[in-house]
């Protein structure tokens, strides 16, 4: 399942398996992560893609039953190796939800927090900076100048949305990881979304899974599906839509279950 | 895909059949049955609340007026060896303390109300004289009319409960115009007596207060650290499912056993002294921890799984989550549980009784290792008195004691709505 990138890939995994329990969650798979490409994880419900989405920032460690095989690398870096610091890790593999989860403080507040738990901020002004930045590149600033003391769980669901990609992007990651971003959204907060995400590509890595075919197929240049907790097919985006080399990707993108 | 839809029953349902007329009568008439019960439960219980509150009351009111005589005292003849320079000293005091008000009160009443005078007059009539003296240092050096509190017979007899001999006495001292009605301060201000008249209720307050002190030092942070560590650190295993079984069986626990603890801990063991509120708030914080552990782990879990994501998922550390986002958010379910336990113990008299917080005790405690009673339990001794004079300080101190937790379950009414944030 060899891609052909033109520079090293941002993360790479290797034979990854991960099991809770005595349930296999995720079988063998192996994938590059391109460093200025947007990657979709496709696949029906329960297939893994958003298990497999959590090892890359390692937030399946806070799930007690969870086991993890393999090896993931970032910039060449083992991020299961014991030497590796979990925080800094998911300082610079950041990550959006399922469900828009604003901190119910301001909407400064929740950009601001994580710049200031790593400290990289050395004052009001270089914080406020900050701030507008990230609020800016989340095409959210406009929208918020005014009030940006007021609650982040005030603002409407796409909103909220966006205000916690902000958030990631304020301790300025290497790779965001979105998990279905759009699927508590209407559809003009999830074109709004589609379009911020087509804006952040080539500044970070992004991957993102989702349910919506149309949307893999509009904001992604790679594609991987995901089938009962392998990786059936990983390829250039166009070419997984138009000429899936598996029957079982070529079943799932037709409608024919799912 | 194509089967026609065959319903295995084709003829419609009659909604108007009369079969089904009573049946939806019957369910009218069960939900109408259920309402009125729940609505004589309700009743029922206010009912009784209604009842408690005015029995206590009319019973209690009482206990917060007291009936005053006048007494005319002109300290000059009296001989008092005590200059108004000395009472500005700092000896004033010590100054005060020599003089024989009492041999005074007791002097001038025979004088006014005929042999005998000085047993209609209150024992606290020489406090409340002192009183008067220590603050108008005026009163040395001119004749004075004062209202000085009555006997309890005479009390009593001003409200109604009266001996007949106490009544007629009452009666003609009312009519010379030398009687009236005053609020109590001593009974605000004092500690337990053996006389009715002279009892106040600060002793036992204080007491109290001290005691929920220590209570609340102790069992506050140790139960907050014990819950976040079971909730967000602690593995699920056999040892975390006995301790948390020890812990919602220790909330079930008798107080009376947490009493016994405490005597043969506290003071036989550690030989803490005895009848201190120290040794008080100890047990009572045993008592109240799993109170508190319980609701503080049940605010955590209310906590949203999404805000740890949130936090964890930009690198805050497992500290930084459980202190910057988990903790502030469960707080009000915190403090709501704490507060609950608080007047929980605030109203336990029975582990109070065993660590020896229940002897007569005449003054305030004047610290937390000196010996104090509390307020549930002088409401006991007082309700083992004969006199009728305690009856109403007795339903008095209760009042009170009611007061303290209305208020207490109030603040935690307002903790809960000031600070619930809603997502």
């Amino acid at each position: 399942m060899d891609i052909e990138t033109t520079t090293a890939p941002k993360m790479t995994a290797r034979g990854v398996s991960v099991f809770y329990g005595a349930n296999k969650a995720i079988d063998d798979v192996s994938i590059d992560v391109g460093r200025e490409h947007v990657t979709a994880f496709i696949g029906p419900s329960g297939c893994g893609k958003s298990t497999f989405l959590r090892t890359l920032n390692r937030m399946n460690d806070t799930i007690p039953s969870a086991r993890f095989e393999g090896r993931i690398e970032l910039d060449g870096e083992d991020i299961y190796a014991p030497t590796m610091d979990v925080v800094q890790l998911r300082a610079r593999v950041g990550m959006v939800f399922q469900k828009p989860n604003p901190f119910p403080k301001s909407i400064y507040e929740n950009v601001a927090y994580g710049p200031r738990i790593h400290g990289l901020a050395a004052g009001k002004a270089e914080m406020d900076t900050i701030v507008e930045r990230s609020l800016k590149r989340a095409g959210l600033w406009d929208e918020v100048r005014d009030r940006l003391q007021e609650s982040g769980t005030a603002l409407s669901g796409g909103q909220q949305q966006r205000l916690c990609i902000a958030r990631a992007i304020a301790v300025d990651p290497e790779v965001i990881l979105m998990d279905e971003p759009c699927s508590a959204l209407d559809p003009i907060a999830t074109a709004k979304i589609e379009e911020l995400i087509h804006e952040l590509r080539g500044r970070y890595a992004i991957v993102i899974v989702t349910h919506n075919m149309q949307q893999a197929a509009r904001v992604s240049q790679k594609t991987a599906f995901f089938h009962l907790g392998t990786l059936v097919e990983y390829g250039e985006t166009t070419e997984i839509f138009t000429n899936p080399r598996m029957t079982r990707t070529k079943d799932y993108i037709t409608g024919r279950y799912g | 895909m194509s089967e026609a839809f065959t319903p295995v029953d084709p003829t419609p349902t009659n909604w108007r059949d009369p079969a089904m007329q009573k049946r939806i009568r019957r369910r009218y008439a069960a939900e109408r049955r259920f309402r009125l019960i729940g609505l004589g439960a309700v009743s029922l219980s206010a009912g009784f609340l209604a009842f408690l509150l005015v029995t206590m009351v009319a019973n209690g009111l009482g206990g917060f007026s007291r009936t005053e005589l006048r007494l005319e005292v002109d300290l000059r003849q009296a001989a008092v060896a005590l200059s108004a320079a000395q009472l500005a000293g700092p000896n004033a005091e010590a100054a005060l303390a020599e003089v024989d008000f009492e041999g005074i009160v007791r002097a001038a009443a025979d004088a006014q109300y005929g042999r005998r005078g000085a047993r209609i007059f209150s024992p606290a009539a020489r406090l409340v004289l002192r009183d008067a003296v220590r603050a108008d240092p005026g009163l040395l050096a001119r004749p004075a009319t004062l209202w000085l509190p009555a006997d309890s017979a005479i009390d009593q007899a001003a409200k109604g409960h009266g001996t007949p001999e106490a009544t007629a006495r009452y009666r003609q001292i009312e009519q010379a115009g030398r009687a009236r009605t005053g609020f109590n301060t001593t009974f605000l201000t004092g500690a337990d007596a053996t006389d009715p008249t002279s009892v106040g209720i600060w002793g036992a307050v204080k007491g109290s207060l001290l005691t929920m002190i220590v209570t609340l030092l102790i069992a506050f942070p140790i139960g907050v650290l014990t819950a976040v560590y079971l909730e967000e650190y602690a593995r699920r295993n056999r040892w975390t499912d006995m301790i948390e079984v020890s812990i919602n069986n220790l909330a079930a626990v008798p107080s009376i056993i947490f009493g016994l603890l405490g005597l043969a801990f506290f003071l036989q063991f550690m030989h803490l002294p005895r009848s201190a509120p120290i040794v008080g708030g100890l047990t009572l914080a045993l008592m109240t921890m799993p109170v508190i552990v319980i609701a503080g782990r049940n605010a955590i879990k209310s906590v949203p799984p999404s805000i740890r994501d949130a936090a964890l998922g930009i690198g805050a550390s497992r500290i930084q989550v459980v202190f910057h986002h988990v903790i502030p958010l469960a707080l009000p379910g915190i403090l709501t549980g704490t507060i609950i336990g608080m007047s929980r113990a605030f109203g336990e008299t029975a582990p109070a009784l065993m660590i020896g917080m229940r002897a007569f005790f005449a003054s305030p405690p004047g610290g937390f290792d000196e010996p104090a009673t509390l307020l549930p339990v002088q409401i006991f001794l007082w309700s083992d008195e004969v006199s009728r004079g305690f009856v109403e300080k007795t339903s008095a101190a209760i009042i009170i004691l009611l007061a303290f937790l209305l208020a207490m379950n109030g603040l935690a009414i307002y903790l809960r709505n000031r600070f619930e944030k809603r997502w």
